[in-house]
């Protein structure tokens, strides 16, 4: 029937001898209360179609009423109609009519759920601009006043986003009632409201007049910095950038820097968490002066806090610090001042501070210069390979290459290697996942000889690891190692072991044999594919395991591609073929997808393809269900085999997935 | 006590049970209740996982007496039972816990909580409803789309007001034992869910984290000798918080000091009173419920037998002690053997921190006022509370000889007891849960 015409069906679906583009405009408008809200929301996309067929005259008068209403709707749909809004302004009517714009933003800007709120903030202030300075104080000032005075605290967060935008356009009387609204915010009772307005009061400081800043704007500040919610006193410390960069290095001392001073001591951790998480804005802010006599005293202070969080915070910025000293006098300042504290943290009792510092501190030999790294640093690099913790070494081996630029690897290499066996061998399958990514890398820096010498046989150790998670990294690593080092050292070193694998009486080896050649066959090329691995796969046809065989047919699908047209037609048409008459179904499904495949690419017509073969009958299929698959093997079958994951695998990561998620583990 | 005994007696029970209470089935056993902060709703909680919403009426002039009758406003199921097929456990639909948010628009939000799952549940009106379709006639008819020629833009129409409960937060995952504290920051923007080892801080908007705060699990669980009963935020001061345990001690942290909570900066305990060492002393001594006064100057405490009333500023002793049911001190024994000695009963303060309010059994609930030293039982029942007659003071006969209007401890009624009650944040109304019915009792005026 004709509802079933989605809107998407075009005008040509319509039909009838009615207006022809009318139909799916309908549909569309029809749709904006649909129960489905996938429909809801794709009319609500569609928004500017709707008012593009209605015109700027029924758009401003009946859909925009009708909008303003639409508020109950689930958060998805509002957010796309906030976001739509912003750009209406030329279906209203252009700039002249902006204006009627507002009330549904205006509403939509006092809902509960955040990101609607600020979707609709941000659509306003697009708008904002598009309005004419009259306009601005008829409609939108207004407006900003209405939501500053909202009875609920939602209408009056909203508000402290939009000062900023109407301000520079209002006029003088306009403008110090704009600054005593936002002066009202900055001391709501609510600290919602508080925090709302502390989160702009940078922003607002960009666009006032200097006096202003100073005679109002740094007040506030100092309120909002000394609030009695730390909630709130850590957001003063984001604007506290803002402000700094407005004023010049003598206002900065005496207006700025007490607060500042304040907040790096202060209470609570977060506030001081927060002065280390926006430490390089700080220090950009304040510039070289003031960061020497006050920010780098206050850093050491952040780099011994009680609490770890800081602690952790604060190194993470270590190099950045460090990187953005004046290049003058850099090195004395990080050898006496910086790097004491540094090599204290290398043995912090939390691991969260070693792994942040280990993270960075390979970016300070660069800045340090050889024979500093060499006497200071790569002591510390060696402490931190040995560390307890299995991310403190990923984090100094993640980042090796900043070293290698410096001193060379090979410095290093003695300690590297015992660090990344142990890091192989981890108990935790993440760890190892970890460490397997960064093998290419490590490849690249220590070269073909030593990573043969070393190397090679953990990598091929993984391709049996008992995770799947793990044998798969392993394969996408093989097929870096090659696109690394060539063909010829792929020939010579990976593919015959690899190919060993086919023999394996576990059945899981065996098939990591076909995602290895899924995976490698194309980097090492059509003569090593065909002549190597095509005959292994071929053989593997014959599997007594389901689950082989129909890899098997998946894997010469994907390495039908490489192969010439010969060998399609001659070795794997006749294997597919049998294949495709598999007692088992699965086989059967892959076998049939495969043929069709490999049949494109030969665009031959003699080749058999029967697209919608019927799958087996109800009773063959129960007895496939039940039939043993050889010992400790999946039973799983359709769909369920793009997940051929043994158990203990998916228990394994569950188990570490429930750690992860809450990570704040404790030592 | 002239003060307590003008309460007019109003009785509310699920709609389910109206026809008779006695034939009530587990599932409506009221699990919690709790005012909202303008007092203008009431949420109930249940052991079947609904929640039950009630509105004060509006005043009238022409009903003097029935001024603010609660009536129902939203019934929804806020928990299902479940199953957790990696533990192999059970998961009971029970509300153990509601919790209102201040309110930030039109709607209402409320936090309720099972023994694993925190949900956030938006409570809203509706009073209007588009109307007209293209596609469709006055009476739903399709059209036929050749006969469209012009197009409709719905309109709104006012409606009957329709009260929407939906789900907006589900704060899942996070406790491995049974949550039975949730508490609203004062700032606004979190939460803490509190279960017997853990407490942990949540953000309102996100749901797939949250931090660890306090963590009081053993290395090895034998060593474990306590669990926490009760936790709540300071009413004023975001970064405060206290939990209570099942040692009879209070524990106050600032979260100000370090990201874990640990190491408490206050500790309350009372020195035990050789004296009154038994067998039970432990057990009678874990508290139940903990509470901030409203001013935040106080903190209330209850355990078995007492309401225990805390000065911050003093943490060797409480300052006041009431004696809640001092005569069941030597029925322990029994008590212990039909479990009751494990229930955990509930304390409110008045609005203004004047009087507090406990539960007892035999369906008594007491109050003491904390200026004048009174104190004074009640009886929620409904074959002694008729509309608007005055609640009377009932008494426990300790002694030999009971006089007349006197009951006997003997025959107090045990299955009979109140947990959950609740009070008005600014007015002498009390909502009180007894088993399946729901009790509003308030001030008469003249």
């Amino acid at each position: 029937m004709a509802g079933a015409a989605g809107p998407g069906t075009g005008p040509g679906a319509a039909g009838g001898d009615g207006d022809d583009s009318l139909y799916p405009i309908a549909v569309l408008i029809d749709e904006l209360r649909n129960e489905d809200v996938q429909l809801r929301l794709n009319s609500i996309k569609k928004l500017s179609t709707i008012a593009l067929a209605l015109g700027v005259e029924r758009t401003r008068t009946e859909l925009l009423p009708f909008l303003t209403d639409t508020i109950y709707d689930e958060d998805e749909v509002l957010l796309a109609l906030a976001e739509q809004l912003g750009n209406f302004t030329g279906l209203v009517g252009g700039p002249d009519f902006a204006h009627c714009l507002l009330p549904p933003l205006e509403s939509l800007a006092t809902v509960e759920e955040t990101v609607v709120r600020d979707k609709a903030v941000e659509s306003l202030r697009q708008i904002s601009q598009e309005h004419t300075p009259v306009a601005l104080e008829a409609h939108f000032v207004p407006l900003v006043k209405r939501l500053a005075s909202g009875d609920w605290f939602t209408s009056r967060t909203s508000a402290c986003g939009l000062f900023s935008v109407c301000y520079p356009r209002a006029s003088n009387a306009v403008k110090a009632e704009i600054r005593q609204h936002f002066r009202s915010l900055c001391s709501d009772d609510t600290p919602m409201v508080r925090r709302a307005a502390a989160s702009k009061l940078g922003e607002f400081a960009k666009v006032l007049e200097l006096d202003s800043v100073k005679s109002e704007i740094v007040p506030l500040f100092t309120n909002l910095a000394s609030d009695e919610q730390d909630s709130v006193r850590l957001l003063a410390v984001e604007a506290c950038v803002s402000i700094a960069q407005l004023l010049s290095q003598d206002d900065l001392e005496v207006l700025v820097m007490p607060t500042l001073r304040q907040a790096a001591e202060d209470k609570s951790w977060r506030v001081r968490y927060m002065v280390a998480d926006k430490f390089s804005e700080l220090q950009k802010a304040v510039g070289p002066k003031i960061t020497l006599n006050d920010l780098i005293p206050a850093f050491q202070n952040l780099l011994k806090d009680c609490e770890a969080e800081v602690r952790a915070a604060a190194a993470h910025k270590v190099k950045e610090l460090c990187e953005n000293l004046p290049i003058e006098g850099r090195e004395t300042i990080i050898m006496n001042q910086v790097l004491p504290y540094i090599k204290e943290l290398v043995s912090d009792t939390n691991q969260h501070v070693k792994s942040a510092l280990a993270s960075v501190i390979m970016g300070l030999s660069t800045i340090l210069g050889k024979e500093n790294t060499i006497e200071h640093l790569l002591p510390l690099f060696l402490a931190q390979l040995k560390d307890e913790c299995p991310e403190v070494r990923l984090n100094i081996i993640s980042n090796l290459d900043c070293v290698n630029e410096v001193i060379g690897i090979r410095q290093l290499s003695q300690s590297l290697l015992p660090a990344i066996v142990e890091l192989a061998e981890d108990a935790k399958w993440r760890v190892r996942l970890a460490i397997i990514e960064y093998m290419p890398l490590l490849a690249g820096q220590l070269g073909v000889e030593f990573f043969d010498e070393k190397l090679n046989s953990l990598c091929m150790a993984w391709l049996v690891d008992h995770v799947y998670a793990i044998r798969e990294a392993a394969t996408n690593n093989l097929m870096k190692l090659v696109q690394k080092f060539g063909t010829e050292w792929a020939q010579n070193t990976i593919v015959p072991k690899v190919l060993v694998m086919a023999d394996d009486p576990n059945y899981l080896h065996r098939m990591t044999t076909l995602f290895c050649i899924n995976a490698l066959s194309e980097a090492c090329g059509q003569e090593i594919t065909t002549k190597q691995m095509l005959p292994i796969v071929l053989k593997m046809a014959g599997d007594q395991v389901a689950n082989v065989r129909f890899n098997v047919a998946k894997s010469l699908q994907k390495i039908g591609p490489i192969l010439d047209n010969d060998a399609l037609q001659v070795e794997v048409k006749p294997v597919l073929q049998k294949l495709g008459q598999d007692q088992d179904m699965d086989v059967k499904y892959f076998a049939q997808e495969a043929i069709s495949a490999v049949a494109q690419r030969l665009r031959k017509l003699d080749f058999p393809v029967k697209g919608s073969e019927e799958p087996s009958a109800p009773g063959a299929d129960k007895n496939h269900f039940l039939r043993p698959r050889g010992p400790g093997e999946d039973t799983g079958k359709g769909p369920a085999h793009q997940l051929h994951v043994n158990t203990r695998d998916t228990l394994a990561q569950l188990g570490t997935a429930e750690l992860v998620h809450f990570s704040r583990s404790r030592d | 006590m002239k003060c307590f005994s003008r309460y007019l007696p109003y009785i509310f029970r699920p709609p389910n049970t109206i026809l008779s209470s006695s034939c009530h089935t587990e599932a409506d056993i009221i699990s919690t209740v709790e005012f909202n902060h303008t007092g203008e709703l009431l949420a109930t909680g249940d052991k079947g996982g609904r929640v039950v919403i009630f509105q004060r009426e509006q005043e009238s002039k022409n009903q003097v007496h029935r001024r603010g009758e609660y009536n129902v406003y939203s019934t929804f199921q806020s928990h299902e039972p479940e199953f957790d097929y990696l533990k192999s456990l059970e998961i009971e639909e029970k509300i153990n816990k509601i919790r209102w948010l201040p309110q930030q628009n039109a709607a209402y939000f409320l936090l309720s909580t099972n023994d694993k799952t925190v949900k956030l549940w938006k409570v809203s009106e509706r009073d209007k409803r588009p109307e007209g379709y293209n596609l469709k006639d006055e009476e739903g008819r399709l059209r036929d789309p050749a006969t469209i020629t012009t197009l409709r833009v719905p309109v709104l129409r006012p409606m009957d007001l329709m009260v929407e409960a939906t789900p907006r937060r589900v704060f899942a995952n996070a406790h491995t034992y049974h949550i039975n504290s949730i508490s609203v920051n004062s700032d606004y923007e979190t939460y803490m869910s509190a279960d017997d080892l853990r407490i942990n801080l949540w953000n309102f908007e996100i749901t797939n984290q949250s931090f660890n705060i306090v963590d009081i699990k053993p290395a090895n669980m034998e060593e474990l000798t306590e669990v926490i009963t009760a936790a709540e935020f300071h009413p004023h001061h975001c970064n405060t918080f206290v939990y209570s345990s099942s040692k009879g001690t209070i524990r106050l942290c600032d979260m100000r000091a370090s990201a874990l909570c640990d190491r408490h900066t206050k500790f309350f305990e009372e020195p035990e009173d050789p004296s009154n060492r038994s067998f039970f002393s432990e057990i009678i001594s874990s508290i139940s419920d903990v509470k901030f006064s409203h001013s935040g100057r106080y903190i209330m405490t209850r355990d078995y037998l007492t309401v225990k009333v805390w000065d911050l500023n003093m943490e060797s002793r409480p300052i006041e002690t009431y004696q809640v049911h001092d005569y069941l001190r030597s029925k322990l024994c029994s008590l212990y053997e039909n479990d009751c000695i494990f229930d955990k009963f509930e304390c409110v303060w008045n609005g203004s921190d004047s009087v507090i309010m406990t539960g007892s059994y035999n369906n008594f609930f007491r109050m003491f006022d904390r200026n004048t030293k009174r104190d004074v039982t009640l009886e929620a029942s409904r074959e002694n509370s008729k509309p608007r007659a005055i609640l009377k003071p009932r008494k426990v006969c300790v002694g030999g000889k009971r006089r007349k209007d006197e009951i006997s401890v003997d025959s107090l009624d045990f299955s009979k007891k109140i947990l959950h009650t609740a009070w008005h944040p600014s007015e002498n109304i009390i909502a009180v849960a007894a088993t399946n019915n729901l009790y509003i009792f308030q001030d008469k005026v003249n």
